[in-house]
């Protein structure tokens, strides 16, 4: 056993699918910063609102006035130096900080795509992404044909996690038996073209839906393992992702998991795209270069192996974390994020926060637009951290203009997965009184049904 | 491979669509199609709804314009009496447009130039005195329109001799006269340039748009339906003068302050003026048509959501029927009862915002941020 493991760990294989993965990955992240900041998103997102909902721990990440674009200019400039393969691992290390210095300015832009991609730039940090088809290598005048089999398939790990976790979190009973959220969503796409009047509105097609997504999730890191399987599965992969974007506003997310999968295939064909993307720049009269090959070899491998070991050990296990609060997890949130749960439910909510003084028994509401944007409110109002750290937030606000002594109280309704809205918060609770923190919260009223499943 | 890649994707598109019309040719037993017309929910809002509202409120304000000049022809008690009547009758037609934030009204900010109150009296002399002003900057949307009337109308006299005097002996009176000249003409202006845009083409435009986007004529509708619902209505009219956004009650933040008697009745048409939209009742004929209410009960299982919102506008009504005519003095004497009001008024924001806006899957904000 534990030769087979040393002898896993010293197998060698071709350098062209982490490079083919390095320059995909950096082009797309590029194309989305270009794309985020030209659709005015740093503005709307980070630069306008004047209170931003943080992360726990992560309080000091702040956006910081105009600089915040040049944490942008930075997170562009260096994706496209990781796809250039140019200073790649001074590259890589300044766009995970920069790109996840962005998801920490405000947890209401969280996307689990945008956590996906934090972990890979982490991850590619210490893969030898740029040892062939780089810029680097001709300033070293050395390239490595063959790096390290465990670096590509620590990739395509990272991959399979995400889709398979992404599938396990399908195994309920509101997606599965009651085909919810699909059931709101697809009938409401009735302005598609020739599917819209018709196929979005029929309940068999919610169900298939269902059930087709979860089974895609949870097989289809195995269906791309598997080399008989391989291209049917890309071919799911590519219809998957293009169905699942004309249906729903998932910006660049379903192509980025159409490049990344591409890291399953023989290096036969990585090499074929590395011809095709050299042809493509002799028209620019840009023509490879000779260089001395060579073999690459971490002088540290038992290190970063052990180091990524425990990287993916606790990708595992984030995911269950839930376990340890109370139910429902779909309604108090708590180890929601960070686990792969993606589309699961439609979930809106409604939070009027009350500031009353006690001693004199006076109270007013709170008009949220004065202080949060129509997306933060959105996502303010079903999540229970939001909530606290708004009304702390409050607490600070109206102390400042001489309310004291001041407490803050929420009457909250939420609507899950097309049930009935019920009350959210206790609304007996002042607010101020109760802090952040990893345990369960007390105040969130119980859901009144049952989820049943993982 | 490639070549091959793109026919198997190419077979398992051809094969979906292909599915999907042999469901439709076996099609009769299901009853899944998407079987509610939301076009002719658009025709009835936009025929039986918005046009004769702007329509009626049109021909209000051109009655008030004309006992306007028959007034400053002739600045007498009776006078005064009758364009007093005009201005509330168009004021209450008023209760019926607010809500609709679209198309030509919402290009030039018809409604903040109708309807911003407490109006503002300093600005109002201001421009009196200077006669060097712009009724359609932002800056005078609060000495505009109807709350702008409503202090030229009442609360520049205690009785009628006074407001008549206002008129008449002063040696601003002239100016005075124009100002109000001024005000009366341009509400009926705005509201005419409104009219026609609608008669002209934006009826076609706005029937035609049923695709549910940020833009479709339903989603800016009933966007704009809960936000007069939870603002126009709630706050402005009922929780903003019971204080309860503020740490004391603001009695003189009322509608129609001046005339001080006629906040409920404006009240009352505006809960009318919602609910005939949530049924879809036509503004003249008193018919119903396809609405609102309809689209929830289309759509499976929210068919007790429509009753709820219903009985919980009944419910609103009938506290509202039980409070003094004018809100200032209800405030004044029994708040209470008015923050009651209120709280009734919010359970239906909790239906509408939440409930209804999931059913329909419409998106309550317009941020265009990616999702998961």
């Amino acid at each position: 056993m534990l030769k087979h493991f040393k002898a896993y760990f010293n197998q060698q294989n071709s350098a062209a699918p982490l490079a083919v993965f390095r320059i995909g990955f950096g082009l797309m992240m590029f194309i989305s910063i270009i794309r985020f900041w030209s659709y005015g998103w740093i503005e709307k997102l980070y630069l306008d609102p004047k209170f931003h909902f943080s992360y726990y721990g992560f309080e000091w990440v702040k956006p910081v006035g105009d600089w915040t674009y040049l944490i942008f200019i930075i997170c562009g400039l260096s994706a496209l130096c990781v796809a250039l393969g140019l200073k790649y691992r001074l590259a890589i290390i300044l766009f995970f900080l920069s790109f996840t210095y962005i998801e920490l300015m405000d947890k209401t832009t969280y996307l689990n795509h945008y956590y996906f991609i934090s972990l890979v730039s982490f991850l590619m940090i210490f893969l030898p992404a740029s040892a062939f088809y780089s810029i680097d290598t001709l300033f070293k005048k050395k390239q490595y044909l063959l790096i390290p089999q465990w670096t590509i398939d620590s990739i395509k790990l990272l991959l399979a996690l995400v889709y398979f976790y992404a599938g396990l979190a399908k195994l309920n009973s509101d997606w599965l038996f009651k085909a919810m959220p699909l059931k709101i969503w697809l009938p409401s796409k009735y302005d598609l073209p020739f599917i819209g009047g018709n196929l979005m509105q029929q309940e068999w097609f919610h169900f298939a839906m269902s059930w087709s997504g979860m089974l895609y999730d949870l097989f289809i890191p195995l269906l791309l393992l598997y080399k008989r399987t391989r291209i049917l599965a890309f071919v799911l992969v590519v219809f998957f992702h293009v169905f699942t974007r004309v249906l729903f506003p998932i910006g660049m997310f379903p192509y980025i998991m159409i490049i990344g999968s591409l890291v399953f295939f023989d290096p036969k064909v990585h090499h074929k795209i590395i011809h095709s993307i050299q042809e493509f720049l002799k028209l620019f009269s840009i023509k490879p270069k000779p260089i001395a090959t060579g073999t690459f070899k971490y002088s540290n491998q038992k290190l970063i192996v052990s180091g990524l070991l425990v990287f993916f050990v606790i990708q595992m296990l984030l995911p269950f974390r839930y376990a340890l609060y109370p139910s429902e997890l779909f309604w108090r949130e708590e180890g929601y994020r960070f686990s792969w749960r993606v589309m699961l439910m439609e979930k809106r909510g409604y939070a009027n926060f009350k500031v009353v003084n006690p001693k004199e028994n006076t109270y007013f509401y709170v008009d949220n637009t004065d202080f949060l944007s129509s997306f933060q409110e959105k996502q303010m109002s079903t999540q229970p951290d939001f909530i606290l750290e708004y009304a702390h937030f409050l607490g600070e606000q109206f102390k400042a203009q001489g309310h004291e002594p001041i407490e803050i109280y929420v009457e909250s309704y939420v609507a899950l997965n097309g049930r009935r809205s019920q009350p959210y918060i206790d609304p007996d609770v002042d607010l101020l009184k109760q802090y952040e923190s990893f345990q369960p919260k007390s105040w969130i009223l119980p859901f009144k049904d049952d989820i049943k499943g993982l | 491979m490639i070549k091959r890649t793109f026919l198997a994707l190419f077979t398992v598109v051809v094969l979906m669509f292909s599915c999907s019309s042999d469901d439709d040719a076996s099609g009769g037993n299901d009853n899944q199609t998407d079987n509610f017309d939301r076009s002719a929910m658009l025709i009835n809002w936009a025929d039986n709804i918005i046009i004769p509202v702007y329509e009626d409120l049109n021909s209000k304000l051109e009655i008030l314009a004309a006992e306007k000049e028959v007034f400053m022809a002739e600045p007498t008690p009776a006078n005064l009496a009758n364009l007093r009547t005009a201005w509330q009758d168009a004021y209450k037609v008023w209760q019926y447009a607010e809500m609709f934030n679209v198309g030509m009204a919402e290009n030039i900010n018809y409604i903040f130039q109708m309807n911003v109150y407490p109006t503002n009296i300093q600005d109002i002399q201001n421009n009196i005195e200077s006669q060097d002003y712009d009724l359609s900057s932002v800056n005078n949307n609060d000495a505009v329109g109807f709350p702008a009337l409503d202090y030229m109308l009442y609360g520049v006299g205690n009785t009628e001799t006074e407001v008549v005097e206002f008129y008449t002996t002063s040696a601003s009176a002239d100016k005075r006269k124009i100002y109000l000249s001024d005000l009366t003409d341009r509400m009926q202006t705005l509201t005419q340039t409104v009219l026609e845009d609608w008669k002209n083409s934006y009826r076609d435009t706005f029937v035609s748009s049923t695709d549910n986007t940020a833009t479709g004529s339903i989603n800016l509708v009933v966007n704009d339906f809960i936000y007069y619902y939870e603002k126009g209505f709630r706050a402005n009219k009922f929780g903003i003068p019971a204080g309860v956004f503020s740490q004391n009650p603001l009695p003189d933040r009322v509608e129609a302050y001046h005339k001080y008697d006629f906040s409920k009745a404006l009240a009352l048409e505006a809960m009318n003026a919602i609910q005939d939209f949530f049924t879809g009742r036509a503004y003249q004929s008193g018919s119903d048509g396809r609405s609102l209410a309809d689209y929830l009960n289309s759509i499976n299982g929210n068919e007790d959501l429509s009753a709820s919102i219903t009985s919980q506008y009944t419910a609103a009504r009938t506290k509202i029927n039980t409070l003094n005519e004018s809100f200032a003095e209800q405030v004044k004497t029994n708040n209470v009862a008015m923050t009651e009001t209120f709280d009734i008024i919010q359970l239906a924001v909790v239906l509408l915002k939440v409930d209804m806006l999931q059913a329909l899957d419409i998106s309550v904000d317009y941020v265009d941020a990616d999702g998961d």
